[in-house]
């Protein structure tokens, strides 16, 4: 196949309108703009089946289907938070090609009636956003943005929004109080985004990449997008590979190859001599996979089926020079580093792991310490307002799980080597245990 | 309460703008950046930032020039800045260095490279040098492909080995351009090379290891 979102996406110039227009770019957006009905639109982004890129995989057309038709304000809110460890991917789509992503959202904008719409970038994205403030502005003056849109009576507007810093806010519902000047909190659900998100008007969100892919999708036709890929997981993938491979970067794969294909073929696998010992198959907040699992199909349904799941699609690959048990501290951390610190379990739950595998990295653990770490985990899973608290037990209980004798033979090494403990060690850990009972 | 309600309420706390000086680019800057949403309160993020940018910090001057223009009272401001690891409430360096230690980092010696950079800018993680330099880890910058790597105000650079944590901290310094030939904004994507089936990488781990660019 041909890629689509990477096609020659390093043509010099390809981040400016001309360019962009020389190879066919806003052809699409002027064509349903004149051709065809919103609702049209609507169909083909059914039929293509695209599922979002963001994460949860949820079907594009269907979530852009649930907006309530009529007169108001509606509101379109691209996710470029892009924060999920291993993601890098919407940041080589908005550096490389942002007008791909402003004309998919100028036609989702016209299939919904949505009128106002937002790009929320990632704070640390500084020159990801000045190229695509540069690229709005072209837009505007191109006419393709605004008002009376290519005199079709279209309105939209679009808004290029930074954040500062907090991994939390990509959670869709944090992402709209971060987007009305609050502190990045995650809201209950129902109400969802549809009927009542940004400033309590419907509003629909989806990342970067699926967005991107609107054009393409318009170009092909929604039937001939679903025949790439599998059944259930249709079109193409950007994934970002990292770690312990030779040659890190963004693939574009059709969904469905074998992930060995992925790891080995595309980046290089492991530096010569060593072994893949795991791989997250979708961003740190997925439960590891291990070597024996590199056959699997790399699609949604495949991800899910073999108890982890595909996320962001950045595959994180770990060798056998490394310890898991680094690996699992470092995820920990990074997890309770973010919590918004809402919900009991996740902030808490978050926190405690943290200290439990440290106690396990410092050689201050009993085997015991990691039956604790897994309890800790399931009690968080499922009990919290949004599933930050889960995308750190998901993936930390298994690798206790799947590398228990690694995690003992460490326990055992460690304290082995901090011997003869001292008293006042000891009373902490005494303490922790105590605790940790209650 | 609504809005009228609070505004009258909180009246009192709002900086008057005659008592504030605020610089008159910034005022502009945020005027602008309010009328582009549907409520102002919108803009309070990307104004704090710009503020931010302006004064080196979110100084009690920095937040109470926000606050007059946009007619809110410093509390609230403060309130949504703390939340965000961009917002430095602390005075700051003139010159930031993030550096990831995140995972796909951590995998490629990030660690190391945070000591070297450490001992090149003289201060431990948080710390500000004497001469300006703001030093902190940092979680997943979302540019794995050339970890380990950093963002110097900005600027993404990797993939970094401990010889260029030092050169780098040097570039800083001497005041020119830090490590040009690890800019990411420089980089060929990996996947051109995809098309075709020609399957070349971005770039060579042995590369990174011998410090070669
Ligand atoms: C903690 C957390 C972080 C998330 N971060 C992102 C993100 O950085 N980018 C993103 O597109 N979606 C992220 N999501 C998923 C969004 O909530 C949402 O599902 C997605 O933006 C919808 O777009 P899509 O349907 O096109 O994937 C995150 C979800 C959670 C729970
Ligand atoms: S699960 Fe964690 S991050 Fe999500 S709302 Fe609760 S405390 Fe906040
Ligand atoms: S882990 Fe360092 S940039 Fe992603």
């Amino acid at each position: 196949m041909d890629d689509l979102l990477f096609h020659n996406i390093d043509e010099p110039g390809l981040a400016t309108i001309d360019t962009y227009e020389a190879r066919g770019g806003y052809s699409e957006l002027r064509r349903v703009l004149s051709d065809l009905t919103p609702d049209e639109v609507l169909t083909e982004l059914q039929a293509s089946a695209i599922r979002g890129r963001g994460g949860a995989g949820f079907p594009m057309g269907t979530k852009a289907s649930f907006l309530p038709k009529g007169d108001m304000d509606k509101y379109l809110c691209c996710n470029a938070d892009e924060s999920e460890p291993g993601t890098f991917k919407d940041r080589e789509l908005m550096q490389k090609n942002p007008h791909q992503l402003i004309e998919g959202m100028i036609i989702s904008c016209f299939a919904a009636g949505i009128n106002k719409a937002f790009i929320y970038i990632r704070g640390e994205y500084e020159q990801q956003a000045d190229i695509l403030d540069a690229a709005v502005n072209e837009a505007y003056i191109k006419g393709y943005l605004g008002e009376n849109i290519l005199g079709s009576g279209v309105n939209v507007s679009l808004v290029v929004h930074r954040g500062a810093g907090a991994y939390i806010c990509g959670e869709e519902t944090a992402l709209l109080d971060s987007l009305e000047g609050k502190r990045g909190n995650p809201r209950l659900k129902p109400p969802f985004p549809a009927n009542a998100g940004l400033f309590q008007g419907p509003t629909l969100i989806n990342n970067v990449e699926t967005l991107s892919n609107v054009s393409h999708i318009m170009r092909m036709g929604g039937a001939k997008y679903a025949d790439l890929g599998t059944e259930k997981s249709t079109g193409t993938k950007l994934v970002s590979v990292s770690g312990c491979v030779q040659k890190p970067g963004n693939y574009e794969i059709e969904l469905g190859v074998p992930s060995r294909e992925i790891i080995y073929g595309l980046a290089g696998g492991p530096p010569a001599g060593r072994q893949i010992k795991a791989w997250f198959p979708g961003g740190s907040s997925a439960p590891v996979l291990t070597a024996d699992e590199l056959d699997l199909p790399y699609d949604f349904d495949s991800m899910a089926g073999a108890g982890s799941m595909l996320g962001s699609g950045a595959i994180i690959v770990i060798d056998d020079s490394i310890s898991i048990v680094d690996v699992a501290l470092r995820t920990a951390k990074f997890y309770k580093h973010e919590s918004c610190g809402k919900c009991t379990p996740c902030r808490e739950g978050t926190s405690w792991t943290v200290k439990m595998l440290q106690r396990v990295e410092d050689g201050l653990a009993t085997p015991m310490d990691l039956d604790i770490i897994e309890s800790v985990c399931d009690q968080i899973m499922g009990n919290c307002l949004c599933v930050l608290g889960d995308a750190m037990a998901m993936p930390v209980s298994s690798m206790v799980k799947k590398f228990r004798p690694e995690f003992e033979a460490h326990i055992e090494s460690a304290r082995a080597a901090r011997m003869p403990l001292d008293e006042a060690t000891l009373t902490d850990e005494l303490d922790l245990k105590e605790m940790a009972a209650h | 309460m609504s809005e009228h309600q609070e505004a009258m309420r909180f009246e009192d706390a709002i900086p008057q703008l005659a008592d504030v000086d605020v610089p008159a680019e910034l005022k502009d800057w945020i005027e602008q950046r309010m009328a582009m949403y549907p409520d102002r309160k919108s803009a309070i993020i990307p104004c704090l930032m710009a503020a931010q940018k302006l004064h080196g910090w979110l100084s009690p001057e920095a937040v109470d020039q926000v606050a007059a223009v946009m007619r809110l009272t410093p509390a609230r401001l403060v309130s949504v800045a703390t939340f965000y690891d961009m917002f430095e409430l602390e005075p700051s360096g003139r010159r930031t260095i993030y550096m990831c230690t995140n995972i796909s980092c951590m995998l490629r010696g990030a660690d190391a490279v945070m000591q070297e950079l450490e001992r090149a800018v003289g201060v431990t993680n948080g710390g500000v040098s004497d001469d300006g330099i703001f030093l902190r880890s940092f979680e997943c910058l979302g540019a794995c492909d050339i970890a380990p790597m950093a963002s110097v105000d900005g600027q993404f650079v990797g993939p970094l080995t401990v010889d260029d944590a030092k050169q780098l901290v040097a570039d800083i310094r001497a005041g020119g351009e830090v490590l040009p030939a690890k800019q990411l904004s420089k980089r060929p994507v990996a996947v051109t090379l995809w098309e075709g089936g020609g399957k070349v990488g971005a770039y060579d781990v042995s590369d990174s290891a011998s410090g070669a660019a």
